[in-house]
């Protein structure tokens, strides 16, 4: 798999690279093509004096007239080849549209014996049986009398999601809501029903539970437990009775890769060779972490010690070797990073593990944060036990005597027995290629439109989609919530809404207990912003804040619309001390003098408000009366 | 008393409460409320249902999903005095279903006790857990309270749904 990672982001520079070269070739030929029977005359004069001249010109005239020639006969014969393989696959569509005419689609997945073989095998086979490519769909089904109901997939599904992360779990269920008795199929690689993320990086590390590992559940600050995982398992069908489901479902097919898509044909092949055929299409296929190039470079004695967090098996594995060493180092200062190491600084506390965290920025969530709020953080996280290490970019890392050493471009040395790297995620955009769909080559991930459409049929949602917001431009986002909201909204459009990108989605992160912030639409550091602060009391801390919203997750008071407060009990916080100025207020990231984004710092249950001034718009002349609606001094 | 400083790019901004006491004269544009765009709550301007709305968690979307929207849809449209009385064989389908799925809708004493005064419904012999969820329509709030106070389940109401 990291060699896979490896080589697609050697081949990606190479893929930007050799295109630059097809089109400066292109303009070049064209040129030259335009150029040619001027370019004779000059040449002939440019060369006059060196003599030889004509010789020469006539070669080059000669050597040009064979090229064009050469090149017009090569395209002529791929244009006939395309247009061939083209009518092929039509006459084989609708060889096959007729063969599915005859059969009812809702008995497919039943074992009906039918002698006739076209009626049973319109489309692809089973997942069990070979996989038979399209062109052989004349073939006689394999043994379907014999085979049970329960072995068959559905080789047609009306819904077809691809991946099965927040952002394709959210689309199910808009589906299920505005279509009734819809059928969804997910299909994901990993082994696990769809999850939420962020306590895999925050509520499983505080966790009392010797068995959290297993149990995957976290007890939120207000001491209600929840699993990660969004339904238990009796929420969905089995994909095997997708098809006879009589009010439909959701079915997830586990460990299973979609490794390609057919766009014309409607239908998706998995990595067993099974193809499934859609009506809509849902591409929630996320990314993968990041490495940094010195860590796979290293070899793999040093690989062997590294993580690269994400999944479920990423946290019971870093979970299970921050047990038993001294020494861990975690490499990046964004969310992920940070939020990491003050989970395992924390744990440092009953243990003797030692928690370094380096970046290259100048303060954790340096690009996110303006320094003097990114100073003030990394202070905070210095107190939960991390040695954090500005400024800091690795050289090389190698293994000696079991032990990692990491050397620093400043020629900081670092020995430590384990690595984390956090270093972003590369969005997962494998089927772009065969699906022929517009990769973004600033941002990274599928193209899609303000309504998340990548062609028809085909929406995009989560990590993976750059996508077209009305309001702030073109943007690609990966945080929780906006796979929530993309999610719902891909579910939506995908049953015939057309809406375009509108709510705006949130994200948040707790560093601790006495840090937590809510943040909304594009926060850059690189943006001017104006801060608005106010005294903090013990009151205004991420740990209040939940005990008295009665959530656990605080995405969930924006997504599910809780109006206000409730009634669930609240446990005294501790008195905490905010000796610093930045206890909590408002900041406002500025673009062309318009708010594009907004922090809420310390201040929470005010994201409303924010979502509307975002929205809006507008030139404020005086952003300290736009803080004035926060109502910042108050809980 | 309020104070100011520039660290670069970057404003700070000191204030205290008495300087945030004053209403504020920030602009902020009047809301259309049957904008199409818009996140909707759970009754749409037209009066139908928004079986997408969040608050209603996995309600409409899961096994029982098509018997949850009979029996609340039922409910809704109701004409009757006793608003929802002839729709008792409804919510027992949707009991039913529920039952069937425990983990998912766990039968929860408390909860059917107090979503029976809040729905005017005749049938309290189907209230569930999120039955609870039926009463928004009377009073948002109390969908609130459902929505947190649920903890095992349904998991999703506290999903980023």
């Amino acid at each position: 798999m990291l060699t896979c990672r490896t080589m697609w982001r050697k081949l990606a520079p190479l893929a930007r690279s050799s295109s630059t070269v097809c089109r400066q070739n292109v303009r070049r030929a064209g040129l030259n093509s335009g150029r040619t029977p001027t370019c004779v005359p000059a040449a002939h004069m440019s060369t006059g004096p060196a003599g030889g001249g004509g010789g020469d010109n006539l070669k080059y005239a000669v050597l040009v007239a064979a090229a064009s020639l050469g090149s017009v006969v090569y395209a002529y014969q791929t244009v006939k080849g395309d247009q061939q393989r083209y009518e092929a696959r039509l006459a084989e569509l609708a060889s096959r549209s007729q063969k599915a005419a005859s059969k009812d689609p809702a008995t497919l997945s039943q074992s009906e014996p039918t002698a006739a073989p076209s009626p049973e095998k319109p489309s692809p086979p089973a997942s069990d049986a070979k996989g038979a490519t399209p062109s052989k769909s004349t073939e006689p089904p394999p043994a379907v009398a014999s085979t049970p109901a329960s072995s068959k997939l559905p080789s047609h599904t009306p819904y077809l999601l691809i991946g099965g992360g927040t952002a394709s779990f959210a689309a199910a269920r808009s589906i299920r809501a505005r279509d009734p008795g819809a059928k969804v199929l997910i299909v994901t690689d990993e082994p696990d029903l769809p999850y939420m993320r962020p306590p895999l990086s925050k509520e499983l590390w505080f966790s009392d539970d010797p068995s959290v590992t297993e149990t995957l559940r976290f007890k939120q600050w207000n001491g209600k437990e929840r699993s990660i995982y969004f339904q238990p398992p009796s929420f969905y069908i089995s994909p095997t009775e997708l098809d006879s489901a009589a009010n439909g479902g959701v079915a997830v097919l586990t460990g299973k890769k979609v490794v390609q898509m057919d766009v014309r044909g409607n239908k998706i092949k998995l990595d067993d060779d099974t193809e499934i055929s859609y009506d809509k299409c849902l591409i929630a296929t996320g990314g993968v972490p990041r490495n940094l190039q010195v860590i796979e470079r290293a070899g793999e004695e040093v690989m062997k010690k590294t993580t690269l967090f994400r999944k479920i098996e990423d946290f019971k594995s870093l979970d299970k070797v921050s047990r038993n060493i001294e020494s861990i180092t975690i490499i990046g200062g964004g969310f992920l990073g940070s939020e990491l190491a003050c989970a395992l600084g924390r744990r440092s506390t009953d243990s003797n593990l030692e928690v370094i965290q380096m970046f290259p920025e100048r303060g954790n969530m340096g690009k996110v944060l303006p320094e003097y709020l990114s100073n003030w953080t990394t202070e905070k996280v210095k107190k939960e036990g991390v040695k954090v290490l500005t400024e800091a970019l690795v050289k090389s890392v190698t293994c000696k005597n079991d032990k990692l050493e990491i050397q620093l471009k400043d020629g900081r040395l670092v020995k430590t027995d384990h690595i984390v790297a956090a270093v972003g995620l590369e969005p997962n955009v494998e089927l772009a290629k065969s699906a022929g769909l517009e990769v973004d080559s600033d941002f990274g991930g599928f193209r899609v439109n303000a309504e998340l459409q990548a062609r028809s049929n085909i929406w995009v949602a989560g990590d993976a989609a750059c996508f077209y917001d009305i309001r702030l431009g073109r943007r690609r986002v990966e945080h929780h919530d906006h796979a929530v909201v993309s999610g719902r909204l891909a579910g939506e459009n995908m049953t015939g809404a057309s809406k375009p990108y509108w709510h705006q989605s949130m994200f948040w992160s707790d560093l601790g207990p006495d840090v937590g912030y809510e943040a909304i639409g594009i926060v850059d550091s690189s943006l001017p912003t104006v801060g608005v602060f106010a005294k903090a009391t013990a009151k205004d801390t991420p740990r209040a804040a939940t005990e008295q919203s009665g959530t656990g997750i605080r995405s969930e008071s924006e997504t599910e619309d809780t109006a206000t407060s409730t009634v669930a009990p609240v446990t005294p916080a501790p008195a905490v001390q905010q000796k610093d100025d930045y206890g909590k207020g408002v900041i406002f990231y500025l673009r062309d003098k318009v708010v594009v984004g907004i922090i809420l710092w310390n201040v929470f249950n005010r994201m409303p408000i924010a979502r509307k001034i975002i929205k809006d718009g507008e030139e404020h002349a005086d952003l300290n009366e736009v803080a004035k609606l926060f109502n910042i001094h108050e809980d | 008393m309020s104070y100011c400083k520039q660290e670069g790019k970057d404003r700070i901004i000191f204030v205290t409460k008495e300087d945030h006491e004053a209403p504020s004269n920030a602009e902020l544009i009047a809301d259309d409320p049957d904008d199409p765009y818009e996140e909707q709550g759970l009754i749409l301007p037209n009066g139908d249902i928004n079986w997408n709305c969040p608050c209603l968690g996995g309600m409409a979307s899961g096994p029982c999903g098509s018997q949850f929207k009979e029996a609340f849809s039922c409910f809704h449209y109701s004409k009757e005095e006793v608003k929802g009385s002839e729709c008792i064989d409804n919510f027992r389908n949707m009991q039913e279903c529920m039952q069937r799925y425990p983990e998912l809708y766990p039968q929860e004493e408390d909860k059917e006790s107090s979503s029976q005064e809040e729905s005017s419904s005749a049938s309290s012999s189907a209230a569930s857990s999120d039955n609870s969820a039926l009463s928004s329509e009377m009073d948002s709030s109390q969908v609130s309270s459902v929505v947190s106070s649920d903890s095992t389940s349904p998991t999703d109401n506290h999903a980023a749904s």
